[in-house]
């Protein structure tokens, strides 16, 4: 993990970032590469397109103390197709991952496996005499415990689409 | 912390000027030649290739812009980025495909580090055989994407006037960098239209110009009250030129100013305000202003950390002002207690408007004294040439007025130290990436954009020998340049280290055996090549070279090889923590 360097210590905190970019593909090199070659951290990252066709909307989560993270923010901006940077954690925001889930189920385990899927909102979409494969939406930490829950009946594969998350329009003040 | 850059997408203005009639028809290579007479290019250092002939055909006929065809890509890039150096204007290059690109990369970074605007043209395999490994294919955008302020691939030649365009607004504007567009083949040889575009707006891309006028009425309160006042001018004030600005404020306010390697020239080393160049080869008395000081103002500077030393042993006592163009600049080594994001040019004015006077007579009485007591030390020698005293002469037999470019190493800081400095845009060096065979090829590119003013390559045995070939192109265009090489038959610096920090182990660090001679190497290209060994001769030497106009003058001194450059920060050091010498 890079530590800034001008001394100051920091707790190391998680941020979600949501970037509007020309919708091409050096842009999203780019963007990648100020992470790779700058020593940042990319949890997650998503990348479709946004209300308009020709803008990309990425949103990336990262984490870093608050030098870091203004560093990762600035850096971003300099980037010449980037049209808006946005670090969402300082606002309200909803954020929503999609996880698809293999797990081993016999027929033994089958109805457990599918209470615990309907705690977390979860649907079966997929289903043979060995395995299910199951969907779920939700921020990190709900995919995060959801996997977590499944884990011990044998968890085969994983594909997570990274989180994707946009600003609250009504965060409760009046 | 949502930063917008931009709030509308769609300002996106392009006035269409009404311009004399057009051909109807042009092919691409015809476009780009056109387009860059349109924005006043006068020179293009470039080397042809396959990929690139449709553009050296048209510009076959082309005459108000002078092509330099120079002998590796890499020198035209260096080329390219002293031309920029020394004039203000972009640097443009012109190289093929694969090889000819991949040979850019090392100049291209150079002027990254730097900030340097630069476009540079590069040819590519036709679009569809971009992918297939085609001969002379290489992913030239994506070789260059970190080492470019922007590149593009241009891939409908409707975009390509534009593109043009736009890679010169990025490049020059903002923090200035270097710019790629990459041109398949195909491109070049369809027919399209020129329709003489003139304003660039790029909606996602609005560099901030102005600074935030609480922070401005802020830093001046700071200044104002300050004790020990610094300020520490960066390459930002040459290339932002600011340097009348940055001269008037500090004269009037009587505030002391040490620059960087990258700010010598932005302000006249002859003021009294003047504490020289800080950092790992500063001046013992900037490096303890730095030290000491109460209230810092860094102007277009990145503390970088051959300026900073140990970072906490780094001015720990002042307050810190911290002007620059690109916000990430700012905070990123050192914290910074007023950031002001703008160009230096116009919110230095503004500081220095809401600015009085500060009371600073014990400031200047430590300073004098440090002055006094630490000045930079030019050996004596009756019968070898110390390195100090060539750059001494040097500054002497050109009045102080040269262009001076420098390669990398031990003669570098020499050049930084003792040739006065009291223009801008006078010392042209690589100090970001440290780049070995920048000197010669830059100097030969300052002549080009600066025939009018005499052009000084102060280098290495080791580092001219890395682009030595450009001999060819200096003779064949009768550059009146002078080379001064500092031969120590060694790769000095390292050799330096070894000696400080390696139980004098050189390792790898000795020419002496496989070094030319260097006259005879000069005369075989048709440049004059002269000889020194002693003070004397060196001012003979100095005297026949500087009356030389029409064509380059290699000057080989022979300099004492063991000198080593004082002061010096070690590595891991606070500034203040210099190693002065060897007495
Ligand atoms: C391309 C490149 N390779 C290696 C280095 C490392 N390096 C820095 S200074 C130096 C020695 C330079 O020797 P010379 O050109 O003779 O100059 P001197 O130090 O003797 O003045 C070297 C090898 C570098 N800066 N650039």
């Amino acid at each position: 993990m890079k530590q800034s360097t001008n001394g100051t210590t920091q707790t190391l905190n998680k941020h979600t970032l949501s970037v509007l970019v020309s919708y091409n593909l050096n842009a999203l090199s780019r963007i990648i590469g100020i992470f790779s070659g700058k020593g940042f951290e990319i949890d997650s990252i998503s990348f479709g397109s946004g209300k308009q066709s020709d803008l990309a909307r990425i949103t990336i989560t990262t984490h870093g103390d608050v030098q870091i993270i203004e560093q990762i923010n600035k850096q971003l901006n300099k980037i010449i197709d980037v049209v808006k940077v946005n670090d969402l954690t300082y606002d309200s925001f909803v954020e929503r991952e999609l996880a698809l889930i293999k797990v081993t189920a016999t027929r033994s385990r089958r109805s457990e496996i599918m209470q615990i899927a309907q705690v977390f909102r979860a649907k079966v979409i997929d289903i043979s005499p060995e395995k299910l494969t199951i969907e779920v939406t939700g921020n990190r930490d709900k995919v995060n415990a959801f996997i977590g829950m499944l884990d011990p009946f044998g968890v085969t594969e994983i594909a997570r689409t990274g989180s994707v998350a946009l600003k609250r329009e009504f965060d409760g003040n009046v | 912390m949502a930063q917008a850059k931009t709030q509308s997408l769609d300002s996106a203005e392009t006035d269409k000027v009404q311009t004399t009639p057009e051909p109807a028809v042009l092919n691409g290579a015809e476009l780009l030649i056109r387009t860059l007479e349109d924005i006043d290019v006068d020179t293009i250092f470039g080397y042809p290739g396959g990929a690139v002939l449709p553009i050296y055909d048209a510009l076959f006929d082309v005459h108000d812009i002078n092509h330099v065809l120079i002998r590796h890509e890499q020198a035209g890039t260096h080329a390219a980025d002293g031309y920029a150096r020394a004039t203000g204007k972009p640097g443009v290059v012109l190289v093929t495909s694969g090889p000819g690109g991949t040979n850019t990369v090392t100049g291209i970074a150079t002027a990254a580090m730097d900030s340097i605007p630069m476009v540079v043209f590069t040819g590519q395999v036709p679009t569809d055989l971009i992918g297939n490994d085609a001969f002379q294919e290489a992913d030239i955008v994506g070789i260059t994407r970190p080492i470019t302020k922007h590149n593009y691939l241009v891939k409908d030649v409707n975009n390509l006037e534009q593109v043009i365009r736009e890679a010169f607004h990025v490049a020059t504007s903002g923090r200035p960098g270097p710019v790629l567009v990459d041109l398949p083949k195909d491109m070049l040889n369809t027919e399209c239209h020129y329709s003489g575009l003139k304003k660039i707006s790029i909606p996602s891309y609005k560099p901030t110009k102005e600074g935030h006028s609480t922070q401005i009425a802020k830093a001046a309160k700071l200044l104002s009250e300050a004790e020990k006042p610094l300020i520490y001018a960066g390459g930002g004030a040459v290339l932002g030129e600011a340097w009348e600005e940055l001269t008037a404020m500090a004269e009037r306010l009587n505030i002391p100013v040490t620059t960087t390697l990258m700010g010598l020239g932005g302000f006249p080393e002859s003021k009294p305000q003047s504490v020289g160049m800080l950092g790992m080869h500063g001046t013992y008395y900037a490096n303890m202003a730095m030290t000491e000081c109460d209230v810092l103002l860094a102007v277009g500077a990145r503390f970088d950390d051959r300026v900073t030393g140990r970072l906490d042993g780094f001015s720990p006592h002042s307050k810190k002002i911290h002007i620059d163009i690109d916000p990430s600049n700012i905070g990123k080594n050192v914290p910074v207690d007023i950031p002001i994001v703008g160009d230096v040019k116009k919110v230095l004015p503004a500081i220095d408007q809401q600015t009085t006077k500060p009371e600073i007579d014990d400031w200047w009485d430590t300073i004098h004294k440090w002055k006094r007591e630490h000045p930079l030390k030019v050996p004596e020698s009756e019968d070898t040439i110390k390195p100090q005293l060539m750059i001494e002469k040097i500054s002497e037999y050109t009045n102080g007025e040269a262009i001076v470019v420098t390669d990398v190493g031990q003669h570098q800081m020499w050049a930084a130290q003792h040739y006065t400095y009291n223009y801008p845009r006078s010392f042209l060096s690589s100090g970001g990436l440290g780049t070995m065979g920048y000197g010669f090829p830059a100097a030969l590119g300052a002549a080009f954009g600066c025939p009018d003013r005499p052009v000084v390559c102060i280098t290495g045995d080791g580092g001219f020998q890395m682009t030595v070939y450009e001999l060819a192109t200096a003779v064949e265009y009768e550059v009146p340049l002078k080379i001064a090489i500092m031969n120590n038959q060694c790769l000095g610096m390292v050799r330096q280290w070894q000696e400080l920090f390696f139980d004098k182990r050189y390792s790898h660090s000795i020419l002496k055996k496989g070094n030319p001679d260097f006259v005879k190497l000069a005369e075989s290209y048709g440049a004059v090549g002269l000889r020194a060994t002693n003070p004397k001769e060196m001012d003979e030497v100095l005297e026949q070279a500087m009356n030389i106009n029409d064509r380059p003058v290699v000057m080989d001194f022979q300099v004492e090889e063991h000198e080593n450059c004082y002061p010096m920060v070690p590595a891991g050091a606070a500034l203040n923590e210099m190693v002065e010498g060897d007495e």
